[in-house]
């Protein structure tokens, strides 16, 4: 007796699931991304054309709003000021990686509560940057800041670095640079940890120590913590925000706007609601980070491919 | 282990480091200990210009009652918590399930909307304020906790999708065929069979999104006005300016707005670490 091989009936969602289910496992996630991040950054291209009060009816400019910001460039006027700014900040921002690793250095021993040093250590990163904004405002503060109390100890001072147009930047990023040096200094930590004894015990058996062990052996080991200490510290200087706004508000005479504060006091602030003339100052930021952003997901791609 | 173990080190080097170890750290919370010290003062202090001595009368109670009972604070930090736990929860149901997908189904899009999601996490805050803020409005929900949980949801799933996804990535692939073998349907491998697994990723989410979406103030100030709906780091500019000039209420409400993060820090420390040192290590 031959028995008929009847197929399981199967509905189609059976027979396609695996086809199927990960678009319905990707669909609420992928929905919200697209409505709140992919579709505004076309719109915001798209209002970088227009002018438009936030209420009214939008105007089509053209090319306009970046015909202004040019002639604010070359008339060295806010929007050049901010892009000097925020070239500053990406290079001074910079510090904390070499400055993490000094501390991570500094820090990877196992004495006696270390542990606790390390969390310690780590605590400015935890801190919103709105309160290392106020603590740092204090900290310049002229009459009472701890900064020209040490100063005066060398009868220097009294020195008003948020007042002041020549320091305010540097002032601002010094404060930026405290919880980022933690972060980079954490992942550090955490190469460190992995890093291969053996590797280190030949080096040593070569003669190889302090600077030269840290740059021919530790180095190229901890390279995967460098690259992501890069790229939050380049995302991270290129989004300051916060710490201007508390500290200085872009002040004095605008001397500390960077694009991202520029972009919002032009777009949402009591100098007026000009939303398409901040859609193009944002375009621009978001231009300058795309380099960064190729950079990083053709590092990933690489990666992922495995060569 | 690089540098040299102290402990090989003369007895000497010993003893400056565990000597340098306090003062480096003294050195490196200075600032934040001022603060801490302002916060106790009595309000006397500061008209005499008695800025750095000791306390000429120990005022913490007072200071921080005067926050915690005769300001908006209590109500800010409310707001706060009821910001970022909705959106704590709704980004690791999201991402668990966008990482599910990109991590364990092999089709063509695949890397490309992984790609998206973490292209999308890196952008500027700035080149979508304009038409979140118009999405918000429209919505109805400008000045609503909701419109800014919505936001940081999708915003946040970017991050945790890379999080998740490269999670999964690592679990032991036999798991889900030998599964599906089994004839079980893809929903309870992942409800069953991957969830289970991933409890370490969600922790570490868990705590490194609260910690995000609690220390955030550019989307405060874009899509809530008052008292009613924003965030302790939004409400601090309020704050500041009620007690304007009296330090030592402004450095105790700071403090206070600082703390839950750092409360979750210490309590969660080890999946803190492991979810910010993600791809640290290969």
């Amino acid at each position: 007796m031959s028995a008929v091989d009847v197929p399981e009936q199967e509905s189609w969602f059976h027979r396609n699931q695996q086809r199927i289910a990960p678009w319905l496992f990707l669909a609420p996630g992928l929905l919200f991304f697209m409505v709140y991040v992919i579709v505004p950054v076309f719109q915001s291209f798209n209002l970088s054309l227009y002018e438009w009060d936030g209420l009214g009816a939008a105007e089509y400019v053209g090319l306009r709003n970046y015909e202004d910001l040019y002639w604010e460039f070359y008339d060295r006027d806010a929007f050049y000021i901010s892009l000097k700014n925020n070239l500053i900040w990406l290079l001074l921002y910079l510090a904390a990686i070499p400055a993490g690793l000094f501390i991570a250095l500094f820090l990877n021993q196992t004495v006696w509560g270390i542990r606790l040093y390390k969390s310690l250590f780590f605590f400015p990163f935890v801190i919103s940057q709105v309160v290392v904004g106020l603590v740092f405002t204090w900290f310049y503060d002229p009459t009472f800041g701890l900064l020209n109390e040490f100063l005066g100890i060398f009868g220097l001072g009294p020195l008003n670095v948020l007042g002041d147009e020549r320091f305010v930047t540097y002032g601002i990023i010094f404060a930026g640079l405290w919880p980022q040096t933690a972060y980079c200094m954490i992942l550090y930590l955490t190469g460190l940890n992995a890093v291969d004894p053996e590797q280190i015990e030949a080096g040593r058996l070569d003669g190889a120590k302090g600077l030269r062990m840290l740059w021919h052996i530790i180095l190229p080991q901890l390279r995967p913590a460098t690259f992501i200490a890069f790229v939050v510290t380049i995302i991270g200087a290129l989004r300051s925000f916060d710490l201007i706004s508390i500290m200085t508000q872009g002040g004095p005479f605008g001397s500390s706007r960077v694009l991202a504060y520029y972009m919002f006091e032009v777009a949402l602030s009591e100098y007026g609601f000009r939303m398409g003339y901040g859609a193009a100052i944002a375009v621009i930021l978001f231009l300058i980070m795309l380099c960064f952003i190729a950079y990083f997901l053709r590092s990933m791609y690489r990666e992922e491919r495995g060569y | 282990m690089f540098p040299k173990p102290i402990e090989k080190q003369p007895r000497a080097a010993q003893i400056s480091y565990q000597a340098m170890l306090p003062l480096a750290l003294l050195l490196w919370l200075g600032p934040l200990l001022a603060v801490a010290l302002f916060s106790v003062k009595p309000a006397a202090d500061f008209t005499s210009a008695n800025y750095w001595g000791l306390p000429s009368s120990f005022e913490g109670a007072h200071n921080y009652g005067q926050v915690f009972f005769n300001s908006d604070m209590p109500r800010y930090l409310l707001n706060s918590f009821l910001i970022t736990v909705p959106t704590v929860i709704g980004c690791v149901a999201l991402s668990s399930m966008t990482g599910f997908a990109l991590g364990i189904y092999k089709f063509r899009s695949n890397i490309w909307i992984f790609f998206m999601f973490v292209a999308g996490n890196f952008v500027p805050f700035q080149i979508l304020m304009v038409p979140v803020r118009d999405l918000t409005l429209e919505l109805g929900l400008y000045n609503t906790k909701t419109g800014l949980v919505l936001f940081h949801i999708a915003f946040q799933t970017g991050f945790c999708t890379l999080f998740m996804r490269n999670f999964i990535r690592a679990l032991p692939f036999e798991l889900i065929e030998a599964a599906r073998v089994e004839g079980i349907s893809e929903w309870r491998i992942f409800w069953y069979v991957v969830l289970p697994l991933m409890k370490p990723a969600i922790a570490a989410l868990s705590v490194l999104i609260f910690t995000f979406i609690w220390n955030d103030y550019f989307w405060a100030v874009v899509l809530t006005q008052g008292a009613e709906s924003q965030p302790v780091t939004a409400g601090i500019t309020s704050f500041n300016a009620q007690f304007r000039a009296a330090y030592q209420l402004m450095s105790a409400g700071s403090i206070v707005a600082a703390l839950p993060p750092v409360a979750m820090f210490f309590l969660m420390q080890k999946h803190f670490i492991a979810g910010l040192t993600l791809g640290a290590v290969k």
